[in-house]
């Protein structure tokens, strides 16, 4: 099936706009072919993905297109880089890795990207509007955009993303439109107390079952009517989108397209109910980690999505309490919280950034574990709270998992051991 | 004997090479190394085979959307299969050879078969991919 073209898409393929432009309109093109879609549509955002990982035939397409006159035509902010672009000797990136993902930045920000460098682009800068269409990468931020704000992102990865920013087309078809995004699967929370939906933990736990359960389909979830907060839906987004293939969710009385549950399936009958009881939650939380308690510990991980402001003042009023008892980081542990520039800049203006020094948290900036080599090889066991890392530690980085409540994880980083607390989560 | 399928060509062009035959889906990233072309998969019937050069039947693609790029890195590395057969279609593999045919002038073909058609080739068959989406199959033993 063709794709018919716009006169502006006519243009581009022509190659008016300079190489980059004709490059970029031509692989829309092929995709628009390949997904079935009738033509293209405009989109007026975008967050590049693309940018993240270091390979040689990535840095090539960049610099290609950048070389080709490349400019991106609509606000386009970077996912987390393959690099901390201030601080990487100080984590001992070779030289080598170092020049070819600088190289790999220039040519993103040369095409007028937003240097943001986040995983977590709707807490920081241009965040979208309900409805709004725009070309996203990065699971959880795509998750996010299309579930908690009602932007509508199909899932966009690697290469299509960058092509998006320049021409401002994609193909019409998927999440962008609306009859593409009701409800699939219906999820009932059937017997959680409400204390257990006010714990961060339990959307991380939630988001690693729900992607289990529903894969790619869109689940709509009935009984989470609390007031989650950004932080806490930004982990549900992220277990979610790891576990499963989970673009869209909706909750209903929480998020904006499902104000009712005949609203969030859009007038369907559910193709299946799932009722979530909370031993489904409680083995979901044993799944997420692969090391024991009481294992020695090397490493805590935090910020995977990104660390906000507020997760940072959550932390230092943690360790805050830890030194008030006398208690300090294990000398075999090492800390690290893995966060952005906007939340940084923030955090530079509170009154807390000291104590996590001195406690001994390392911060890195731009990037992440997964992307940079910046993990030793030594290192055995980490913890974290996030459902995401949780998931994909074990296999990108060769390494033991616990995952953990934030306080578990500063108590685990004094005692040198994987410490979980007694009471909500361990099956007895 | 020979057999002729028509496909979907989804990325076009002409590919010719033994069959090698999953019927489990399989992530590129974290499944074929794009230095050796091994399925490096541990967990797949395939492991350990080689599928550069061959024509490499699988019902679809799944997981992390880097499979684009893991399948960019193989065709520069010269160890990509030949060709592609799917039952299912998956953008992230299709857009892999796309970007490497605008980039380097080099795609992987990949089509996509009916259910009954896909299954009917065998390891070991010589298959044959033509630009319009015809299949020759020509059984060996």
């Amino acid at each position: 099936m063709s794709v018919k073209l716009s006169r502006q898409d006519e243009r581009l393929l022509a190659g008016r706009q300079g190489k980059a432009a004709r490059m970029a309109m031509r692989i829309l093109i092929r995709m628009g072919e390949v997904l079935d879609a009738p033509e293209l549509m405009d989109i007026s955002q975008a967050h590049i993905d693309g940018c993240g990982l270091l390979s040689d035939t990535g840095l090539e397409f960049a610099e290609t297109l950048a070389a080709g006159d490349g400019r991106v035509s609509v606000p386009t902010t970077l996912n987390m880089g393959p690099l901390d672009l201030e601080n990487w000797r100080h984590f001992g990136v070779n030289e080598e890795f170092a020049a070819k993902a600088i190289r790999q930045a220039n040519a993103y920000t040369a095409m007028g990207c937003i240097p943001t460098w986040s995983c977590a682009p709707y807490q920081g800068y241009l965040t979208p509007r309900f409805g709004q269409q725009i070309a996203w990468g990065e699971s959880n931020a795509i998750c996010y955009a299309n579930s908690v704000l009602g932007a509508r992102t199909n899932r966009y990865g690697d290469f299509m993303d960058i092509c998006a920013a320049i021409t401002g087309r994609v193909p019409k078809c998927g999440l962008h439109l609306k009859e593409n995004r009701k409800g699939q699967i219906l999820l009932r929370l059937a017997d959680i107390d409400p204390g257990v939906m006010q714990s961060n933990a339990f959307y991380a736990v939630l988001g690693h079952l729900i992607g289990s359960l529903v894969e790619e389909n869109i689940p709509v979830i009935e009984g989470l009517d609390v007031e989650a907060s950004s932080d806490q839906l930004k982990a549900l987004c992220a277990a979610a989108a790891s576990a499963g293939a989970v673009a869209l969710f909706h909750a209903v009385g929480l998020t904006p397209e499902a104000n009712s549950l005949t609203e969030a399936f859009g007038g369907n009958e559910p193709e299946r109910v799932i009722d979530i009881t909370f031993s489904d939650l409680q083995r979901a939380w044993s799944d997420l980690s692969t090391a024991e308690d009481k294992d020695k510990l090397d490493l805590v991980v935090l910020g995977c999505p990104h660390f906000s402001f507020d997760e940072f003042r959550e932390l230092a009023g943690l360790i805050r309490a830890q030194t008030e008892k006398n208690g300090k980081l294990h000398p075999d542990v090492k800390f690290l919280v893995i966060s952005c520039q906007t939340s940084y800049a923030l955090v530079q203006r509170g009154e807390f950034l000291d104590k996590l020094r001195d406690f001994g948290v390392e911060v890195t900036l731009d990037t992440c574990v997964f992307h940079t080599p910046m993990v030793s090889a030594d290192t055995k066991v980490i913890m974290t709270n996030s459902g995401k890392c949780a998931y994909y530690a074990p296999g990108e980085l060769d390494v033991k998992v616990a995952f953990g409540t934030m306080a578990d994880c500063v108590e685990s980083a004094v005692k040198g051991y994987v410490y979980r607390e007694e009471g909500l989560w361990k099956e007895s | 004997m020979e057999r002729i399928l028509r496909a979907r060509a989804l990325v076009a062009g002409s590919a010719e090479g033994p069959a090698v035959v999953s019927r489990q889906p399989l992530s590129l990233w974290g499944g074929l190394c794009p230095r050796t072309g091994e399925i490096i998969d541990r967990r797949h019937e395939l492991s350990g085979e080689i599928v550069t050069g061959r024509v490499f039947v699988f019902p679809q693609g799944k997981g992390s959307s880097t499979s684009s790029a893991t399948l960019l890195e193989s065709i520069k590395a010269g160890v990509a299969p030949a060709g592609i057969i799917n039952l299912k279609v998956d953008p992230i593999l299709a857009l892999g050879s796309i970007v490497s045919d605008e980039l380097y002038h080099r795609a992987v073909p990949i089509v996509i078969l009916s259910e009954e058609e896909f299954f009917s080739i065998k390891q070991g068959d010589h298959v044959t991919i033509e630009g319009d989406g015809t299949v020759k199959v020509r059984t060996t033993s």
